[in-house]
């Protein structure tokens, strides 16, 4: 099953490849890992997608935590929650009818146009892993020059935070 | 006495401007610390400097580093304390991972100061260069790079809280040769507090009680102990415990010692090599109560066939070891010690075991034990290994501390030594080092001056650390090695001989040195053992040698194997006990 965990960890040199290394070292599989500080600067927060059954999400959770930098590890998949991941894809866009059809697509997607050139764009969209794939899928006959993802990042909805 | 000479060294430096290198001294006196297991170089001259500067410090130099590390290991195995361990940068820091590793597999708290090459040139490949805080991370409990001189003294506090609490083991720290030149106001932290780790000591007594709920109402119920009875020093607590209770008890091979195993309700240890009573009972047993044990593959075998009809109750201070190879019925996260305090204290408002629902259990295993599965043939004109340990528990009472290396060597002297005591039964159980014994054994006389220290060991192992004789001269310790010289390496060929058809490829030793006239050479009592009837005369005479190290070349039956044995790929009811009986070869792992 998939999920997504949030890592509040100390903000020091080394603590992100503990992390990378426990996984890599423990055999489990990263789909995606965003980290970046916090309000708090000595705080880092990570998040990571990843899948396992409940035996080796449960592991990867106790392994998390024993890792000494480690402030705080929670599975956000468990309850209600936000996730958004950033894409960003730049594609060919030759000719006037193939330049209105990506319009009217990056409208239906609540996307942007932020950069043009007079045979690319490159667009950018907001949203879930579901959204971000029927986006892709959306692409399908369009040709994809390039493409990066910022990776899942993610909250819990409600008012409890997670904080040191 | 050292901890008031050093409140009055502490006393006297607090407050002092001291160079990086003297606090990395006076840190660690002022710590408590006995011993530095240690060899020079380079990036630690200035570290070197201040420790021949200061008198409050004892350094024992060895041969290599990893002696070193293992010898900071046998020593804290065997009293308990945090060993430490100095290095310099790249090979010298390189050299210990071995030791680091074989210490945190068996969680062991050890505190590793490497040097390290300026701040300046730290990423040029400079000379001397070793990423050795990424190479560790692996491998260590908790390690860090130091920055700043101000940080060398809570760094070092930092260490040995991490590596002392929760579930211990080894922290490096890592420190710049430039910052043991720079000079800072010297205060030593009376204690440690991080948000992120604070380890969890007692246990939850609702827990406690549905664990002994289930363990009262069982009527095939095991106690399965492991090495963390004896990290937690709970071998007064877990023998009260199973004798009120009135259950078997198995320990595994690193928990030997928790609990006494000349008592009536001991059945020995379980696994792989473990005896027959212990694996059917854990086979059959309704409840497994689990103390400070990680259900480890050489302990489990197939875990589908593992304790098919018990439920677990399992107690250990690291949740990552619970569920992690066996769904747990019952989690009791805690301190062995204070959660076995804790379930005497429960035990008062339960009602009292009554013997008779145990009786039928009792007479199962009494017929397991009737299988003696220990037995070996004691007719034989070759000096039989199992003979061997069965003498030396003899003639020192069962109260030397044992060392041992890794292999066949290994397995006899767990098998037929009765260690009664904990902490005198020293092995790299985790991890499996070669060369672990001699620098071990080396660390417990250090921290056991008084005590009999003896090393078990075989002319494979032996050579993996043979350097470590000259560590001996020079500190005199009075070790009586006894090595079971069968001129293999006598574990894998018992697999090569079950399981590939007796191709013995590469295990047999072509040029075994001779080891008396090796051990005159680093100025040692060297002895060559060839008849069984000379052991027993030949073991009093080492140990009457009480102030020589004395090198024991017992030579052994070639072809004997370690038994009973569960085949990789078994389950604990499917032991072969015996040589005669055929091998059903399992999965190879």
């Amino acid at each position: 099953m998939r999920r997504i965990i949030s890592v509040l960890l100390e903000n020091e040199s080394g603590a992100l490849s503990r992390v990378a290394g426990l996984f890599s070292a423990r055999g489990y599989n990263i789909e995606s890992l965003t980290v970046a500080a916090t309000e708090d600067s000595t705080l880092s927060r990570l998040t990571m997608v990843t899948r396992g059954n409940d035996a080796v999400i449960e592991q990867i959770l106790k392994q998390l935590n024993k890792l000494i930098d480690v402030v705080k590890v929670v599975d956000i998949t468990e309850g209600a929650h936000l996730e958004r991941e950033v894409i960003l894809v730049k594609v060919q866009a030759k000719g006037s009818e193939a330049r209105d059809e990506m319009m009217r697509l990056i409208e239906i997607f609540k996307g942007k146009i932020v950069d043009v050139t007079e045979t690319t764009y490159t667009l950018e969209m907001t949203g879930d892993s579901a959204k971000i794939s029927s986006f892709l899928e959306g692409l399908k006959n369009t040709k994809i020059l390039e493409t990066v993802r910022s990776g899942i990042t993610g909250i819990s909805r409600g008012k409890s935070a997670l904080r040191a | 006495m050292l901890r008031s000479h050093n409140e009055r060294l502490l006393n006297k430096r607090s407050g002092v401007e001291l160079s990086g290198a003297e606090i990395v001294v006076q840190s660690l006196v002022d710590e408590g610390v006995e011993f530095v297991f240690g060899y020079p170089g380079g990036a630690t001259l200035h570290i070197y400097d201040a420790i021949f500067k200061h008198d409050g410090i004892n350094h024992i130099l060895t041969r290599h580093e990893q002696g070193a590390a293992h010898a900071a290991d046998g020593y804290t195995r065997s009293t308990g304390n945090t060993g430490v361990v100095l290095v310099t940068s790249g090979p010298g820091a390189t050299n210990v991972v071995t030791g680091i590793a074989t210490a945190h597999m068996d969680s062991i708290p050890m505190v590793i100061i490497t040097g390290q090459v300026m701040t300046q040139l730290i990423g040029n490949d400079a000379f001397q260069e070793a990423d050795i805080v990424g190479i560790t991370r692996p491998c260590v409990k908790h390690n860090m790079l130091i920055k700043d001189v101000k940080n060398i003294a809570s760094a070092i506090k930092k260490a040995f809280h991490i590596a002392e609490t929760g579930r211990p083991g080894p922290v490096l720290v890592d420190i710049p040769k430039d910052i043991t030149a720079e000079k800072t106001q010297y205060v030593y932290p009376k204690s440690v507090s991080m948000r992120s780790y604070q380890p969890r000591v007692k246990g939850n007594d609702r827990q406690i009680k549905r664990g002994l709920e289930m363990l009262l109402a069982a009527e095939r119920p095991v106690i399965y102990t492991g090495g963390g009875a004896v990290l937690a020093d709970a071998h007064k607590e877990l023998t009260e415990f199973a004798r009120y209770i009135g259950a078997p008890v198995t320990n595994t091979l690193m928990g030997l010692g928790a609990y006494p195993a000349s008592d009536k309700q001991f059945l020995g240890m379980l696994g792989m090599h473990g005896t027959y009573e212990a694996n059917m009972a854990m086979y059959e047993a309704d409840l497994i109560f689990a103390v400070g044990a990680r259900f480890d593959d050489r302990v489990t075998g197939d875990l589908t066939k593992f304790s098919p009809r018990a439920r677990f109750v399992q107690i250990d201070i690291d949740p990552a070891s619970i569920s992690k190879n066996v769904k747990t019925d019952v989690p009791i996260v805690g301190d062995v010690k204070v959660v076995l305090l804790q379930c005497l204290e429960a035990l008062k408002n339960l009602e009292k075991p009554e013997a008779e629902r145990t009786s039928k259990w009792w007479q199962q295993i009494a017929q397991w034990r009737g299988e003696n599965c220990l037995k070996f043939d004691s007719t034989s004109q070759f000096i039989k290994p199992q003979q061997v340990i069965k003498s030396l528990c003899e003639i020192t009472g069962g109260d030397a501390i044992v060392t041992s290396d890794v292999g066949q060597h290994q397995m006899w002297a767990a098998q037929y030594y009765d260690f009664d005591k904990p902490r005198r039964w020293i092995n790299s159980g985790g991890l499996g080092t070669m060369g672990f014994g001699l620098p071990a054994a080396m660390g417990a006389q250090f921290g056991n001056p008084d005590a009999q220290v003896a090393c078990v060991t075989g002319d494979g192992s032996i050579l993996m650390c043979i350097q470590e004789l000259a560590t001996c001269l020079q500190y005199k310790l009075p070790i009586k090695i006894i090595c079971l010289n069968n001129r293999y390496l006598g574990m894998v060929r018992q697999w090569q001989e079950f399981f590939y058809e007796q191709r013995y490829s590469h295990t047999y030793m072509d040029s075994v040195p001779d080891f008396v006239a090796l051990s005159e050479s680093f100025g040692h009592v060297g002895m060559r053992i060839e008849n069984p009837g000379d052991v027993d005369g030949a073991l009093k005479e080492a140990f009457d040698l009480k102030d020589r190290l004395v090198f024991m070349d017992i030579v052994t039956d070639q072809g004997e194997n370690v038994f009973p044995m569960i085949p990789a790929g078994a389950g604990h009811s499917e032991m072969v006990l015996r040589p005669e009986e055929n091998l059903k070869p399992g999965e190879l792992s």
